[in-house]
């Protein structure tokens, strides 16, 4: 028996480490979807992106203070926050950054690399509307700053409809505590919006009639077009997919035979509604299963059978949102945003197949 | 009474009580003023302070350089640039720094000022924090460097790239089936 389990030796699948600087603490580590299975994401697997490293915050002493255009400015402590009526959702969590090097052609060797900045999480916390009636919004109240107590008190302003929509304070990850590495102990969680936005280690709400065009959301996650002006708050991450295997890297027995086809696919704008595949380069598509419940603002798995003819074949995924969405090629992509926006890259990602059984990145 | 009728009396003045959970206390207007360090475009949140371009390159010399370099010309594949690019935007490959592609001068002051040092973030004084703004900007040519930066003249420096930013456009990619 082990008070706190560790998977078996055998099991070594990890995350890889990226650090952008010679500073730790500033770099991301990308999720080994290669390797899951199913929707949720290990907590220990999930992915990380940091931009002044990880506090280590002892939630005694934690407080969050909403303040700003509000009747009553509060401080809540976590014994505070843990008082509201709970509630727990699975949502998908993703970099605005992900896949950032596909679109300018660095394609990435294999699906940890290229899709690793995303993972899907049962959270647990409560609604953020509801302690807002606490302290009572001012009519004027149009943006809510979220600032974090990293190191560099990372900062982002938010639309007030979100904010009262479905925005989340979190405490609860897959059944336990937050991760560290996740904002410990509560974070903002706004589904369906680029991960930057989801503040770790929260520590103020102010609530302003404009933003603060804070450096993270114009230095910073904004998408330079090609008429070199930039598209600024672009929160929302669109419907995307990707197959996790076979993908770049893995290698299938040579000489053909059937094969399954898995992977994910999810939405910033609700529900997949369709996952299809192509094992022909593109031309003929032919639907995938979708694994049931599909869940709102969650990953989907799909899977499809193939039956491999031992030839060299090129497989690749594309879905469809519950709004008509339908994810793009990368070549229908760079035509209306140019190689250098970046951020919230969603185009097909095929995987070449080669006779000998490898597979890589086209 | 019997004991359970004054349980159930109780129960229902606290059930009909219109008042909230109560979780949290009041914020003081002291630890709001303590915690709030957002600075906005229009000046708003920056602290008293001045400082000019010749006084910051002494800090930016000791604390700043040896990420951003000695001119703020960054470390290759590490610390980004602060200068330079200045028109570039629409190029095949941009060159997005201070001067090219920040929109407001009061985010560089408020990125410093939260931020950087990178570790040693948030020990600059408020003078040291408008002169270190002052030098980077004058790096990009953007102030002179006699121009001292203060709570009234930051907001008023008008960046490069300040009407470079439009909204959302998505969904703007359309694939066909």
């Amino acid at each position: 028996m082990r008070a706190y389990g560790e998977r078996s030796p055998y099991e070594t699948t990890e995350r890889v480490i990226r650090e952008l600087t010679a500073s730790p603490g500033t770099g991301s580590s990308r999720t080994p979807h290669q390797d899951l299975f199913g929707t949720i994401t290990p907590s220990a697997l999930h992915f990380e992106r940091h931009h002044s490293g990880v506090p280590g915050i002892d939630p005694a002493t934690h407080e969050l203070l909403i303040h700003g255009l509000v009747d009553r400015p509060l401080v809540l402590t976590m014994d505070d926050v843990r008082r509201f009526p709970s509630f727990s959702r699975t949502y998908f969590l993703e970099c605005g950054g992900n896949s950032i090097g596909e679109q300018s052609g660095n394609t990435q060797p294999d699906v940890q690399k290229s899709h690793g900045l995303l993972s899907c999480t049962e959270w647990t916390g409560v609604s953020l509307a509801l302690v807002l009636r606490e302290v009572g919004l001012k009519p004027e109240a149009k943006w809510m700053i979220a600032e974090g107590a990293d190191a560099g008190r990372m900062a982002r302003s938010i639309p007030i409809e979100k904010v009262l929509d479905d925005a989340l304070l979190v405490y609860g990850q897959n059944g336990e505590a937050l991760r560290p590495e996740q904002g410990y102990p509560l974070r903002l969680l706004l589904p369906g919006w680029e991960g930057n936005t989801n503040v770790k280690w929260l520590h103020r709400l102010q609530f302003t009639a404009e933003p603060a065009m804070s450096a993270k959301e114009t230095a910073y996650y904004t998408e330079l077009g090609k008429d070199g002006k930039a598209q600024i708050f672009t929160f929302v991450m669109e419907a995307r997919s990707v197959i996790t295997r076979p993908s770049g890297g893995q290698r299938l027995a040579p000489g053909g035979g059937f094969h399954e086809i898995t992977g994910l696919a999810w939405t910033g704008k609700g529900k997949i509604t369709r996952v299809e595949v192509s094992v022909d380069g593109g031309k003929a598509w032919a639907d995938a299963v979708l694994q049931e419940p599909v869940l709102s603002l969650a990953v989907a798995r799909f899977r499809f059978p193939w039956m491999w003819d031992g030839k060299p074949a090129v497989i690749q995924s594309r879905c469809t949102d519950e709004t008509g969405f339908l994810q793009p090629t990368h070549d229908e992509l760079i035509a209306v945003r140019g190689l250098n926006s970046g951020y919230h890259y969603n185009a097909i990602k095929p995987w070449q197949v080669s006779a000998d059984g490898s597979v890589t990145h086209v | 009474m019997c004991r359970s009728m004054l349980w159930l009396v109780a129960a229902c003045v606290a059930w009909a009580q219109p008042k909230p959970p109560g979780a949290g206390r009041p914020a003081t207007a002291e630890e709001i003023k303590d915690r709030d360090i957002t600075v906005f475009p229009d000046g708003r949140g920056l602290p008293a302070g001045k400082g000019t371009a010749g006084q910051g390159e002494k800090v930016y010399k000791s604390k700043c350089a040896v990420c951003h370099n000695d001119k703020g010309e960054g470390r290759e594949r590490q610390y980004p640039a602060l200068v330079g690019g200045i028109g570039s935007l629409a190029a095949q490959r941009p060159v997005k720094t201070v001067g090219s592609y920040w929109p407001y001068a009061t985010t560089v002051w408020d990125y410093i000022n939260r931020s950087m040092p990178f570790d040693h973030p948030r020990t600059l004084s408020a003078d040291e924090v408008y002169a270190v703004t002052a030098f980077v900007l004058h790096l990009n040519g953007i102030v002179d460097a006699a121009r001292e930066l203060n709570e009234r003249t930051l907001p008023q420096v008008l960046m490069p790239n300040r009407n470079g930013f439009v909204p959302d456009q998505r969904p703007d990619v359309k694939a066909k089936r």
